[in-house]
């Protein structure tokens, strides 16, 4: 690990002054962080340690129905609030079924969706072909161990997938990440925070060097909501696929229903025409599967993968059942 | 980076058996370069290549100079010799080196040393009261909840703060909120009943 230094940030516009530095990166849960300065996936010359700051930590529900989460609220204090777990299921589920109860501890919702794709070429100890490690050498994975890789959204030079849970649900509830810069901010769309090969395989998500996420706002209540994630240990394990649905009901026939799946492509994947396809539905009528089954036309896989396709088609459909009955 | 590793080590493993002496040799080892090839300096000052911490752990302040790479686990065992805690994968995957940090269990080897400063840590040693056994040490003696031992200690801290989190309403809810503790002998069933048994006791 190369050596670096280490300052606290007093407030979010200090915080923004010392990370706009050079070669210097902002440390929140750290659950991250420090494991990629030991693999060497990155080797920051300073960190900004940013959890002392006020004000950036709690659940506050907004005048407009929906609620802001400070970027620094631990998962597992954001997860098991009233209203989180009341009004938004899929989001404190999602949470709870991320990692270890310790590291929940530590991890905070602002720093989770800037968690890495866990390739195993990406971490590897060796150098290994890696667009996202070395920009230009390549993809490993490409036609190497790819089972857990993309089905959606890939191309030859990167078929990662994000593997957070969390994002899956906030890209389903169309959250936005408030940020703050030099400049002022953004606000970006959960679903598109986290940046497709097609765009830039080299890339992790689009937060700018300097710029800090301070909240997430969610819009009004999702209590029909409900995250099933599939993986090969029942705890403290990455999803093979997973699944985010909100639904809106009049009585068993579907008003509006926002699916996302995760673990299946570089950001969460909305599944936009079966979105479309599901409204005006009976809850339990084939037009489901075939409105789940729409969803899947550009599923493409890899060399060990297909399984996945079929997994996250049912998956998706036993989350808008969960959801149902949630 | 291997071979800078190794030296830490071997530097420690010295000092381990020259405890007194050796820590001279130690702060001699953490003095790094500091960074001043920057252009706009009033900002890059604030960064500090040497920290001081300031700690309490299980109830006695310490006062140290590190490094800001090393981690609260590596602080705890090889600057102040708790090494109750344990070092298992180093990267979060085990819970090994489970401690309380203000009271909420974390792996001691996703924090930094410098991240912790002016806060509490309580280790396992930190849980006897006198000659008495904390009531979990002594569930996990009761119900046999260990072979090697290696993740006991670290499966102790994580049961104590899953016993004050509420999280022990039932066996299920016992194993997944305890799922962060890895334990190669595979004696869960066994943990799983020694922290029913202690949150029993609690109530």
């Amino acid at each position: 690990m190369r050596d670096f230094s280490y300052a606290q940030a007093t407030s979010r516009a200090d915080a923004i002054a010392l990370a706009g530095l050079p070669d210097t990166m902002v440390l929140a849960g750290g659950t991250e962080l420090l494991n990629w300065t030991r693999i060497g996936v990155v080797e920051p010359a300073r960190i900004v340690d940013i959890t002392r700051i006020s004000g950036m930590e709690g659940v506050e529900a907004l005048p407009n129905g929906g609620v802001r989460i400070g970027a620094l609220t631990k998962l597992n204090d954001a997860a098991q609030h009233p209203l989180i777990r009341a009004s938004y299921p899929v989001l404190s589920e999602a949470i709870l079924k991320s990692a270890s109860a310790q590291i929940r501890n530590l991890a905070t919702v602002g720093g989770n969706p800037l968690q890495r794709v866990r390739c195993p070429y990406f971490r590897a100890d060796e150098p290994t072909p890696c667009n996202k490690r070395v920009p230009g050498s390549g993809c490993a994975a490409l036609h190497g161990f790819n089972e857990k890789h993309a089905i959606f959204g890939w191309t030859k030079d990167c078929v990662a997938v994000h593997p957070a849970d969390p994002p899956v649900a906030l890209a389903a509830l169309d959250a936005v990440f408030i940020t703050e810069d030099k400049n002022g901010g953004r606000r970006l769309a959960a679903r598109k925070f986290n940046v497709l090969p097609s765009e830039d395989p080299t890339a992790h998500s689009v937060l700018r060097h300097g710029e800090l996420i301070v909240g997430i706002e969610i819009g009004g209540p999702a209590p029909k909501s409900a995250y099933l994630k599939i993986r090969e240990r029942e705890s403290y394990e990455y999803a093979t696929v997973s699944a985010a649905v909100a639904l809106d009901l009049d009585g068993d026939v579907i008003r509006r229903a926002r699916v996302a799946l995760g673990s299946v492509a570089m950001q969460p994947w909305r599944l936009d025409e079966t979105e479309r396809r599901l409204v005006g539905q009976k809850l339990g009528s084939p037009a489901i599967e075939a409105a789940v089954a729409a969803g899947f036309v550009d599923a493409r896989p890899l060399s060990s993968n297909t399984y996945k396709i079929k997994l996250a088609r049912n998956a998706a459909l036993r989350a808008i059942e969960l959801a149902a009955r949630a | 980076m291997e071979s800078k590793m190794s030296e830490y080590q071997t530097a420690i493993s010295r000092r381990d058996l020259m405890r007194g002496s050796a820590m001279v040799a130690a702060g001699a080892m953490v003095v790094a370069p500091v960074d001043t090839a920057d252009a706009s300096e009033p900002v890059s000052k604030r960064f500090e290549a040497l920290a001081t911490v300031q700690v309490e752990v299980n109830g006695v302040d310490h006062q140290l100079e590190l490094q800001p790479r090393v981690t609260l686990l590596d602080m705890l065992r090889e600057r102040l010799q708790f090494t109750g805690t344990k070092k298992g994968c180093n990267r979060g995957e085990c819970g090994a080196c489970t401690v309380l940090l203000d009271g909420r269990r974390v792996n001691a080897c996703l924090v930094l040393a410098v991240a912790a400063n002016k806060r509490k840590v309580t280790t396992i040693e930190g849980l006897v009261d006198g000659p008495h056994l904390h009531p979990v040490q002594q569930a996990f003696i009761d119900h046999d909840a260990f072979q090697c031992g290696f993740c006991t200690s670290g499966q102790i801290m994580s049961a104590v703060g899953c016993i004050a989190e509420g999280h022990t309403g039932s066996n299920a809810e016992i194993r997944e909120w305890m799922s962060g503790n890895i334990c190669r002998c595979s004696a869960y069933p066994q943990v799983a009943a020694a922290v029913e048994a202690a949150a029993r006791e609690k109530v």
